[in-house]
């Protein structure tokens, strides 16, 4: 079958691949870019662990189809850190104890980065309202609304 | 349509461990040129923080600064034996087989830190900073990286240790049919606040305050993290996860977290933790375990709760909806039980 050509913006950098008809936007990042940071989890878009931001807007990249990202920007997990330093969320998470096993910490940090993004003093309500499509089977959602809510108080959440 | 608060109450006496014991893990410690000392282990850590609680217990033993033990947990082929991570064990079973062999290494380190400063192994100690140095006199000290070296290069030793911890398989006494289920108990005590809906049969958690006796606490903040979450998977078993109700064919069974339901971050309640800390005899630097019996005391306190709010009482996991409407159906209507 004939590959489609595919070209967008992988975290700021032009990227440009060849992907099958029907490849979804997760396992063109994963398996034909290597960013593993967006997780496979139920691959049906009811955990969350695949979340990136195209154009800025929250998206799963396990129902998005890769063809449709031809010229928009995908940010994922492996993008938000400043070089070195990481993003003030990621600082936050790492402060809070908001990861145990991890799984579900790349779509947690995209969500929130999506929610501070386009409001950066949200309430206890709003940051539960923006993590709600993510799953985390340790059930630690009280550190993780904690870690979110730190990171935007500390009026850092626009690095 | 009303909604009735009620509460309820649990408390557990929790072994640690596998019952009646003969579970043993294995542990090896081994240092490399660089100073900086490997665990390997079987044992898995699953994200409750297993690999931080080895590392302290390891670098603690070995009196070297935490940043200088690595632990890998790769592979059950090529690692030492472990019976596994379940049933509250790794700290208390893997945890002192760690301290066992972490405790033989530290022995052959002092040795071959002796033979450097040419001085009694028995009159050197540790700094906990990466130096060892005879005891009165820090001068007279030297690193354990180069400690290290020496032992690799000019002695000819590995620095290393075996460790493994048994609790012996209990026998049943011929004539008393007596038994011993565990060397170690650690205990919770739970009141849960619900609030259930007599139309609809939903049951909302309002607040948990909780107290847990696990030990000693080797490192706070996972013992709290273990807590809160591991008390949500007691309340999602006792209200939500479940593959009926088409069981036993699992082809039926739910095809997706819109069917097998688990608590999101909109059901969490306040849930108030007091952390309890009575070391016991036989664990690692006094650490029980918090493992599975953060989860135990939810799922009876959340049953406790809903009798006394609406007067029914559930003994079938989880409590749906359906089953507390029909329960209340039954009985002609919610009664309401007396709040304590």
């Amino acid at each position: 079958m004939a590959k489609t050509p595919l070209q967008f913006r992988h975290n700021g950098r032009e990227v440009a691949i060849f992907v099958d008809g029907g490849t979804n936007l997760l396992v063109a990042l994963r398996e034909l870019i290597g960013d593993m940071t967006p997780k496979f989890g139920c691959g049906q878009g009811g955990c969350g662990t695949c979340s990136v931001l195209i154009d800025g807007e929250l998206h799963l990249s396990c129902l998005t189809l890769a063809e449709t990202v031809t010229g928009r920007s995908v940010e994922t997990l492996d993008g938000i850190k400043d070089g070195p330093n990481l993003h003030p969320l990621q600082r936050a998470f790492a402060d809070n104890f908001a990861a145990q096993c991890g799984y579900c910490t790349p779509g947690m940090l995209m969500a929130a980065k999506a929610l501070l993004d386009r409001n950066p003093s949200p309430s206890r309500d709003e940051v539960v309202e923006a993590i709600s499509g993510n799953i985390c089977r340790c059930t630690g959602y009280e550190p993780i609304i904690n870690a979110v809510l730190a990171a935007a108080s500390g009026g850092r959440a626009r690095a | 349509m009303t909604r009735h608060r009620g509460r309820g109450i649990a408390a557990v006496n929790y072994p640690i461990g596998m019952n009646l014991g003969g579970d043993p893990s294995q542990a090896l410690v081994h240092s490399n040129p660089s100073g900086k000392f490997t665990v390997a282990l079987s044992s898995i850590d699953l994200g409750q923080g297993m690999k931080s609680v080895t590392r302290q217990i390891c670098a603690e033993t070995l009196g070297v600064p935490v940043e200088d033990v690595y632990v890998d947990t790769a592979d059950s082929d090529t690692g030492p034996h472990c019976m596994g991570s379940f049933a509250s064990r790794g700290t208390h079973r893997v945890g002192n087989a760690v301290m066992a062999a972490a405790r033989e290494a530290r022995g052959v380190m002092m040795e071959a830190a002796a033979e450097e400063l040419e001085v009694n192994a028995a009159d050197l100690e540790t700094d906990g900073r990466g130096n060892i140095h005879v005891k009165g006199a820090p001068h007279r000290s030297i690193s354990t990286k180069d400690v290290a070296i020496a032992a690799q290069f000019k002695q000819g030793k590995t620095i290393s240790g075996r460790g493994i911890f048994l609790v012996p398989l209990s026998d049943v006494d011929p004539e008393t049919g007596e038994m011993s289920p565990a060397t170690c108990y650690a205990h919770a005590c739970m009141v849960a606040e619900v609030e259930v809906d007599d139309e609809t049969g939903e049951v909302d958690m309002v607040r948990m305050d909780s107290a847990y006796e696990l030990g000693r606490a080797l490192n706070p903040r996972l013992v709290e993290q273990q807590l809160v979450g591991g008390a949500w998977m007691g309340v999602s078993h006792a209200l939500y996860e479940t593959t009926e109700p088409h069981y036993p064919d699992p082809v039926h069974g739910p095809r997706d977290f819109v069917e097998y339901l688990m608590p999101g971050p909109g059901d969490i309640c306040p849930h108030d933790i007091a952390v309890l800390e009575r070391p016991a005899p036989d664990g690692p630097f006094g650490a029980k375990g918090p493992g599975e019996m953060c989860a135990n005391p939810v799922l009876p306190a959340v049953a406790n709760a809903i009798f006394n709010a609406v007067g029914v009482r559930i003994d079938d996991l989880p409590i749906t909806p359906e089953k507390v409407l029909r329960a209340i159906r039954a009985q002609g209507g919610a009664r309401p039980q007396a709040r304590r």
